[in-house]
């Protein structure tokens, strides 16, 4: 998918006139926090499972080589394989070189956000191999053609009617006279038509929410199911997952866990929560008989070095999304790539560039909420205002736009004297243009004269 | 007044000596009656935030150290609006983190300077309040008083000593109402949005007055009020408070 997130502002302008879409945000962004709201309620030691989690990561960001080693380690000891991807081609190259060896011509996938990051499917399909989401939303936009719209639920731009016709024009093998009205016609349809795709598969391709070091085992949390067809059925399981998930222990993993899915979707745990290591052991009639972990750095290791170093705590669990009122305005096509919301703002320059993703750090009213709920307690607003200082230095960007008018203005805040003067003209300048018509009139009208000239005047005693 | 009176520097900011000084009388009325000697420096201009929030750094800190050298010598500092009082509480201490000296400046500063309401219910253990207002209203919750600095509970507090006043809470009084600073005019279409679905909610309150301690917020709510044509009236809480509630609402001034 060719990023737009260089148009931030047009596709922000066509996603507010979308009637259907804003009726898909405004059902959505009210729902789930409450849900996380009502879950973190029963949970008296939320806020202290943020401080663990917060240290775990922190202790792992400062020894990820020795972490990522001792994973491989333990992976190669389980009979699997690691391979190291710098990039996103390395990585692309690697899964279809190892889809090839198998003599893969389906592949099936659950729901990778470093999937749709290096784009995958695009590849493989032009590599001739069939590549198949089967996460419902993740499948939804694939025959869509479409992006995830957010990192958790990837169709929440739809509403049901949208998905029935969706399904009403790719599924031509089925009657067209058929009702999918009810979201448990869809829901049978998707099933019926994905397990077809399960047991064909030659390859399962999936995601990984963290890396355990001390077992070299991957988990992956799914409300599905269909993860576990993806890992299991296959002869050959390829884990794709990017550095920075990689955990010390398996009980690490769980306290984090015990802060995902509430975070997330407001469950206190998902309903499918799947530890898998290495291929089947001698004797083990379920298992794929090889084991793959496609190791992805993508930029993290840059951003481990600087001041980005706090947004590679992040575990995806979207609650950003779910909270930003920028977010909920706009939706996530908006964003224009994989990563939309708050860490998308935060995230997307890093991999992108900082030119194709200018507007996204300045797009915030830096109102907090996203760090307030954060359950990593990355300071976003803070992040986005590091990008906002690059571009002011270098002129290019969001950020420097208008620079002239606020160095001016800093300029005058250095001086009070003048700033006093200019404010005097400024406050009677919008008393004329507040009193006004039309687009000028909308201005907010000023008193006519400031504070402080009618405090000095007065005394303190003026009303 | 005795010699014990706290003395504080009233930090006026931008917004309230441009577009809305009657906010300024009636914060230094709230504190005089609360018994503190209130002084305004006359060399005061800004707290810097725009420049800081707009990847500005240098700016932000040469205007934060006026600020220090200016205010760094009252008891303590008071600003009507949680947004320029969580720059000078949360984030002039940040801005020094490299700078030793003035960080320690900026820490002591910090650590006496307070959002308006905070400082009269938190410190001055202030519970009643001149103002009478017959009639309901509801409360914004700005953000930066809010997630910053914890400013919540003290303006309902005072409210509640309204004589005549009934307080009726908007389901997103925490919800951003979009104005953002320059993200206003930067993003107005977003912006738009984001001050349209706020405007929606104060009105499902039936409210007759909304009430915010941040300028900026009220500016922008007041307008997406009166292009909707809502009678609900603006204004600022300290206005409320002292019984400055007879001049024209925000935004209503030459307009009605």
């Amino acid at each position: 998918m060719e990023p737009t997130s260089h148009k931030f502002t047009q596709n922000a302008r066509r996603a507010i006139g979308d009637d259907r879409l804003q009726a898909a945000l405004a059902n959505f962004t009210t729902t789930f926090p409450k849900k996380r709201l009502d879950v973190i309620s029963r949970l008296p030691e939320f806020d202290d499972l943020r401080d663990e989690g917060v240290a775990i990561k922190k202790h792992v960001h400062a020894n990820l080589d020795f972490y990522l080693e001792r994973f491989e380690a333990r992976v190669i000891e389980q009979g699997g394989t690691v391979h190291w991807c710098r990039d996103a081609q390395e990585a692309r190259e690697t899964i279809f070189g190892l889809c090839r060896a198998a003599g893969a011509k389906t592949v099936t996938k659950s729901k990778s956000m470093i999937g749709e990051e290096i784009a995958i499917n695009e590849h493989l399909e032009a590599g001739g191999i069939e590549a198949v989401e089967t996460d419902l939303g993740e499948y939804i936009i694939q025959i869509r053609g479409e992006s995830p719209s957010h990192i958790l639920v990837p169709a929440i731009h739809l509403t049901g009617e949208d998905i029935a016709d969706t399904f009403k024009e790719k599924h031509t093998q089925l009657p067209a006279d058929r009702d999918l009205g009810e979201p448990d016609a869809i829901l049978r349809e998707a099933r019926a038509v994905l397990r077809e795709k399960f047991l064909a598969a030659d390859v399962g391709l999936s995601g990984a929410n963290m890396l355990i070091a001390e077992t070299g085992s991957v988990v992956v949390v799914t409300n599905e199911g269909n993860a576990d067809l993806v890992m299991n059925l296959p002869k050959t399981h390829i884990v794709l997952a990017s550095i920075e998930k990689v955990m010390p222990t398996l009980e690490d993993a769980a306290t984090i866990l015990r802060l995902l899915a509430r975070s997330a979707t407001g469950q206190d745990i998902t309903a499918y929560t799947t530890f898998a290591t290495g291929p089947a052991r001698r004797g083990e009639t379920d298992g794929p008989q090889d084991f793959h972990v496609v190791l992805l750095d993508n930029g993290r290791t840059e951003m481990l070095a600087g001041e980005f170093k706090d947004m590679l705590r992040c575990i995806r669990c979207g609650a950003c999304l779910n909270h930003c009122p920028v977010y909920a305005s706009v939706g996530g096509h908006a964003y224009g790539w994989v990563y939309s919301g708050p860490m998308g703002k935060v995230l997307t320059p890093n991999i992108l560039g900082a030119h194709k993703a200018a507007d996204l750090p300045n797009a915030s009213t830096f109102c907090g909420k996203c760090e307030e709920i954060c359950p990593m307690r990355i300071p976003l607003p803070r992040m986005m205002r590091h990008w906002r200082e690059r571009q002011f230095v270098s002129g290019k960007g969001a950020a420097a736009k208008g620079k002239s008018g606020l160095k001016l203005w800093a300029w005058l805040a250095k001086r009070p004297p003048l700033y006093r003067l200019a404010a005097s003209a400024a406050a009677g300048f919008l008393r004329i243009l507040g009193r006004g018509k039309g687009r000028i009139g909308r201005l907010p009208v000023a008193e006519g004269r400031t504070f402080q000239a009618l405090y000095r005047e007065n005394g303190s005693k003026e009303q | 007044m005795s010699e014990q009176a706290p003395h504080v520097g009233f930090f006026v900011t931008c917004l309230v000596d441009l577009m809305r000084p009657s906010v300024g009388f009636a914060a230094i009325r709230l504190m005089e009656d609360a018994g503190c000697r209130v002084s305004v420096p006359d060399d005061q201009t800004c707290c810097g935030q725009p420049a800081y929030n707009t990847g500005d750094r240098a700016d932000a800190v040469a205007i934060a150290k006026r600020v220090i050298e200016r205010f760094e010598g009252f008891d303590y500092t008071v600003l009507p609006s949680g947004s320029c009082a969580g720059m000078i509480c949360k984030h002039y201490p940040e801005l020094f983190a490299d700078d030793p000296d003035w960080q320690d400046r900026a820490d002591a500063l910090a650590a006496k300077t307070h959002e308006l309401t905070s400082f009269l219910v938190d410190i001055l253990w202030v519970r009643e309040v001149p103002g009478d207002f017959r009639g309901k209203v509801t409360y914004h919750d700005s953000c930066s008083g809010l997630r910053e600095l914890g400013v919540k509970a003290q303006p309902r507090a005072l409210l509640e000593g309204v004589d005549g006043l009934e307080l009726v809470e908007a389901e997103k009084s925490e919800t951003c109402c979009g104005f953002g600073g320059s993200f206003c005019v930067k993003y107005p279409d977003i912006s738009g949005a984001m001050v349209g679905d706020k405007a929606d909610d104060i009105i499902a309150t039936g409210a007759d007055m909304v009430l915010a301690g941040d300028m900026g917020c009220l500016l922008n709510i007041a307008g997406r009020l009166s292009e909707k044509g809502a009678k609900t009236q603006v204004r600022h809480v300290a206005e409320v408070l002292a019984g400055f509630g007879d001049s024209a609402a925000i935004g209503r001034g030459g307009k009605d």
